[in-house]
């Protein structure tokens, strides 16, 4: 009996002091859609993160990206989310904020390595929070193979004549496709299509802020525009491209089946490992030689801080960490096509990514036009956007009619686009 | 009828409680109301409900009125439920017919094989949607699929069209392949009818000179006619409950625009929200009610309408 009580006594020791062992190391958890980054956090930014901060553990739990946001949601309300929340850009960051499950990081030591612009994915209307820290942008434009455009001998077109000339030669020759892009997914059709080309119409921010304010329809030239050119570009696209996914366009790029992809900066990371042709980028054309050109430079991914996180200093100070030059120079370097929003300038290694990054110099940047204010609405601009796309290049609608339903679909419930 | 066991006369005077009987419903019934029934009756309460900044407020119907009266709601409401009968209807007029044959073929005397092929129909039925889902995509695909190539080689390639793509096709195309999944099942209830149907019956019809088809008209349907009508209702709520296989199809987008969307993935987007559309549960759980009362309706008309003048045969 005494033996069976030293003993239980002795365990009760180990595990007290384990225990105790235990709670000097705070672990924390990284809720991401990002799973295709998961192979990076693991092998180059937490173990950075942690040879400098060995008493705090960190865990990066991606979910998928589709099921990401209703997922979060979801743990969220339940209180089971993680310390560190991946924040979407604008309405949809700021609804979580409002609701109350992101802490304010206005006194976070080197939030104030971001710019405004940077922060305004992540800033509530007035401009007075932000709640997450800007990790990065990606940028819209064209991936296109250095090989087949050697091969056919072509240039790379800077205005929208010459860019379907190419297109017409590319399809002449007829041994590639020409524009890698399908309708399917839907999303493909707005993103790589509507988003990518459309800031040349409407002049970036300038149309952008004129459509918030109601100064501006949708069913202005300018908006109406972008629509024709995509309903042009079917004719290019691949056999049967209405029922094309994404991952089918990825595929026919990267097979080499295909001379231009329709593209953002992200796709860098994915297309680099797979392909065995030399890659170039140009930006979206414009319509006439010497035009001002504009790009979406869109701010995509921040991180934020769960406000009911139980570990809310240690998670403050990786936060920190991810908005110092040193996260900046890591992430930029470590998933070439996300661009750090950092006011430092971080010198990238991949040449793919850095031919996107110099258009920031010539052009004007935007973000996608749904994405603030007008986004957070029933019917959602976005969505809208992806299917009237689609029914474009699909040719089961026509530009005008696409305009007018996105129109109404927007001044149905916001009150600047119902005055006039 | 019950078998008595000689019982002490005492407990023989007044009636026995009947306690085991509860105590081994209990468990069942303990599960049932907390997975089924409280989830159900919690979508009822969280439709009469709106968000508000201070939590939940009552509202009524007001739901039911914004998702009926809002023309844009109620434009995918009505174009969902459409759908669904479109859904509905292809089950009821190619998978049940094709089960009722094929239950026919197998049931003939003299069939060789009849196990593998009874196996072979059966197998599609026991597979995950999912990879029925993605087997069809690949098949059908325009860049990658066999069916492009196959027509092509009996020189029938120009009758190839993107059909999951194309908003006039599309819903025939997902229905068709939901067929193909699920037709193992009416075949399969079919042939046990059939089976049932005793030799005696079927060797008189036979001795009045009543053989072949008009022996399957006139004795064998009118004997199976119950279990088709079980196959319908089962078919009903199945097909207005449906929502996996075109989410592993057409994604919750249910494209190309909107022309395979079903009341499944409408309450599946509104309900959890979906890529940059945030989520409205009290509207989700909206639609989930009115699926709810359209398939009690269904089910109702069958049970009244139907089923009590249906004629049973006992042997």
């Amino acid at each position: 009996m005494k033996r069976i009580v030293t003993g239980l006594l002795l365990a009760s020791t180990f595990l007290g002091s384990s225990g105790l062992a235990f709670a000097q190391q705070t672990t924390l958890t990284i809720e991401s859609w990002r799973n295709d980054d998961l192979p990076i956090w693991n092998e180059k930014i937490i173990p950075a993160f942690e040879s400098a901060h060995p008493e705090i553990n960190v865990e990066f739990a991606p979910l998928g990206p589709t099921e990401y946001n209703s997922a979060v949601g979801a743990k969220l309300e339940a209180g089971t989310a993680g310390d560190l929340i991946t924040c979407r850009p604008f309405d949809l960051a700021l609804a979580q904020f409002t609701q109350g499950y992101l802490a304010a990081l206005n006194d976070l030591p080197g939030i104030e390595n971001f710019s405004d612009v940077a922060k305004s994915a992540w800033t509530t209307d007035d401009g007075a929070t932000t709640f997450c820290v800007p990790m990065a942008s990606v940028i819209h434009g064209f991936i296109y193979n250095k090989d087949i455009f050697a091969e056919l001998g072509l240039e790379v077109p800077a205005t929208e004549d010459e860019f379907f000339a190419v297109l017409d030669a590319i399809k002449e020759d007829g041994t590639y496709t020409p524009l890698a892009m399908g309708t399917k997914d839907q999303w493909e059709a707005a993103t790589m299509g509507y988003y990518n080309i459309a800031p040349n119409a409407y002049k970036g921010e300038e149309g952008r802020l004129a459509l918030i304010s109601g100064e501006q329809k949708l069913t202005d030239p300018q908006w109406v525009e972008p629509y024709t050119t995509l309903a042009r570009w079917s004719a290019y696209l691949g056999d049967g491209f209405e029922a094309q996914t994404y991952p089918d366009s990825q595929n026919l790029f990267t097979l080499g089946r295909a001379a231009i992809f329709p593209a953002g900066s992200w796709e860098i990371s994915v297309f680099e490992p797979q392909v065995d042709f030399e890659m170039g980028a140009f930006k979206p054309p414009v319509k006439a030689a010497g035009d001002k050109c504009y790009i979406s430079d869109h701010n995509d991914i921040g991180l934020g801080l769960n406000a009911a996180s139980p570990n809310a200093e240690a998670a403050r100070t990786f936060l920190s960490w991810v908005a110092s030059t040193e996260f900046a120079e890591i992430y930029a370097n470590a998933s070439p096509g996300f661009f750090s929003l950092n006011s430092a300038a971080v010198p990238l290694e991949n040449e793919l990514a850095q031919e996107f990054v110099s258009w920031r110099e010539d052009c004007e940047t935007t973000i996608r036009h749904p994405a603030a204010i007008l986004g957070r609405g029933e019917p959602n601009l976005d969505i809208e956007t992806w299917r009237e796309s689609a029914n474009v290049i699909n040719g089961t609608t026509t530009p005008e009619d696409a305009a007018k339903i996105t129109q109404d679909g927007l001044a149905s419930w916001y009150e600047p686009q119902q005055s006039n | 009828m019950t078998v008595d066991a000689p019982s002490p006369p005492i407990a023989a005077a007044s009636k026995p409680r009947r306690w085991h009987i509860l105590v081994f419903l209990a468990p069942a019934l303990l599960v049932y109301t907390v997975v089924m029934i409280y989830p159900l009756l919690e979508t009822l309460r969280l439709s009469l409900f709106v968000a508000g900044p201070e939590g939940q407020r009552y509202v009524g119907l007001d739901n039911f009125a914004r998702l009926l009266g809002d023309p844009r709601l109620a434009a995918s409401f009505w174009n969902a439920l459409s759908n669904n009968f479109i859904f509905f209807a292809i089950h009821m007029l190619v998978q049940n017919p094709i089960g009722i044959l094929l239950a026919a073929l197998l049931s003939m005397p003299g069939l060789r094989l009849r196990g593998f092929y009874r196996t072979a129909i059966f197998v599609p039925t026991i597979l995950s949607f999912v990879i029925i889902g993605f087997i069809w995509k690949l098949i059908l695909s325009p860049l990658w699929g066999v069916s492009p190539y196959l027509l092509d080689l009996v020189g029938l390639k120009h009758l190839f069209a993107p059909w999951l793509g194309q908003a006039q096709s599309a819903l025939i195309t997902v229905s068709l392949i939901s067929v193909w999944q699920y037709v193992g099942i009416p075949m399969m209830l079919i042939y046990a009818a059939l089976l049932s149907i005793p030799d005696d019956v079927i060797e008189a019809a036979e001795i009045d000179g009543v053989t072949g088809f008009s022996q399957f008209f006139k004795i064998q349907l009118p004997l199976i006619l119950p279990t088709i009508g079980i196959i319908s209702i089962l078919t009903f709520v199945g097909n207005f409950n449906a929502f996996d296989l075109i989410y592993a199809v057409q994604g919750a987008i249910a494209g190309p625009d909107g022309s395979t969307d079903i009341l499944g993935t409408l309450l599946y987007r509104t309900f959890f929200g979906f890529q940059t559309q945030l989520g409205d549960r009290h509207l989700g759980a909206t639609i989930a009610t009115l699926m709810f009362f359209i398939i009690l309706a269904g089910v109702a008309v069958y049970l009244f309408g139907i089923q009590r003048r249906m004629r049973r045969y006992q042997f």
